[in-house]
């Protein structure tokens, strides 16, 4: 859903540009209670994943593709901040270097397919991690639905933006049809991979599993009620 | 429970990515994405203005001057991989920093 320069007027580009910049500045200050000596090797390998991810489209239909976006999958691997942070390197990079996603569009970019994935994804989570059994096996079916969920929100976000500042004159009741439409079908993509990497890493490493240390610590003291001779670092 | 050492689960991560961005990525869809298409239906994809980046010698994924498409894709796609694991990093090492600054 990279949005190319001339999509959006300059100033709704410049607003959304805004909210980037103020919530990267946040997430730079908040990520920083996420990150520990366990998860902040990951942060830098979960980013590069996303990249090479969002580089494999999948076919949606007819003559049309679609890639992860990634914001349920990092939220949930290294903690929502942190999350924005890696999406925005990916697509910091992807603009400049490869020319995906205009320049000034970074800001849209930035919130569309990683503000907005990265909340919808961590807050449908966290919402089914509350209704849900807590249980280790149910996390990458909750990260899934999350992810699932995500893509369409920032499709009707694009919408949104583009009723606000498009420079062309599109129905907005048609735009709306299609843009869902297509990205529901590409939502199912963003949760299947979503769940097949978060039960990954859950199989070998649960620990390193952001969205699942609430489950595992209650484990841990169910087995090891004495692990403080093991502590020492 | 299995424990693999971080180490591990590190390389597998990053082997996976170049994997997927070094090799698969010359077999995934060149259709256009979802944007891109409804862009093209509605009437709206000759809006787009051109990219400042656009003579980037990596520009759509493509290494500049390397014929072979595939071998091209594959340069790009490394690379990507390589710069996005590098600024990931060390942001990670910006930011963990300043933690300690404040008296904690």
């Amino acid at each position: 859903m990279h949005v190319p320069d001339g999509f959006l007027d300059a100033p709704t580009s410049a607003a959304t540009g805004v909210v980037a910049a103020v919530c990267v500045g946040t997430a730079l200050v908040k990520a920083r209670k996420e990150l520990d000596d366990k998860t902040a090797p990951m942060v830098g390998l979960v980013a590069a994943f996303i990249f090479a991810v969002q580089m494999l489209n999948f076919p949606v239909g007819a003559g049309t593709s679609g890639h992860l976006m990634g914001g349920a999958l990092a939220a949930v691997l290294v903690g929502p901040w942190t999350a924005i942070l890696c999406l925005s390197v990916v697509f910091l990079v992807q603009s400049l270097l490869f020319a995906d996603g205009g320049i000034t569009a970074l800001g849209t970019n930035i919130t569309l397919m990683g503000l907005t994935t990265v909340a919808v994804g961590w807050l449908v989570f966290k919402l089914l991690q509350a209704v849900l059994p807590k249980r280790l096996s149910l996390v990458p079916v909750q990260a899934g639905i999350a992810a699932f969920l995500s893509v369409p929100v920032a499709a009707v976000l694009f919408v949104v933006l583009y009723a606000i500042g498009g420079t062309a004159d599109i129905p907005l009741d048609t735009l709306t049809t299609a843009m869902v439409g297509v990205h529901v079908l590409i939502g199912i993509g963003e949760g299947v991979i979503t769940f097949l990497a978060i039960g990954a890493i859950l199989a070998v490493r649960p620990d390193l599993v952001y969205g699942a240390r609430g489950l595992l610590a209650k484990r841990e003291l169910e087995i090891k009620p004495s692990s403080a001779t093991g502590a020492a670092a | 429970m299995k424990n693999v050492a971080t180490k591990w689960v590190a390389l597998g991560v990053l082997v996976a990515a170049l994997v997927l961005a070094g090799g698969v990525s010359y077999y995934a869809s060149s259709q256009p994405d979802g944007l891109t298409k409804v862009s093209q239906d509605k009437g709206f994809a000759d809006t787009e203005t051109d990219h400042g980046a656009a003579d980037s010698p990596l520009a759509g994924y493509q290494a500049k001057d390397v014929d072979n498409a595939r071998v091209s894709g594959a340069v790009a796609g490394i690379v990507g991989v390589v710069v996005v694991l590098a600024l990931g990093t060390g942001l990670v090492y910006v930011v963990r920093r300043r933690d300690h600054q404040p008296a904690a």
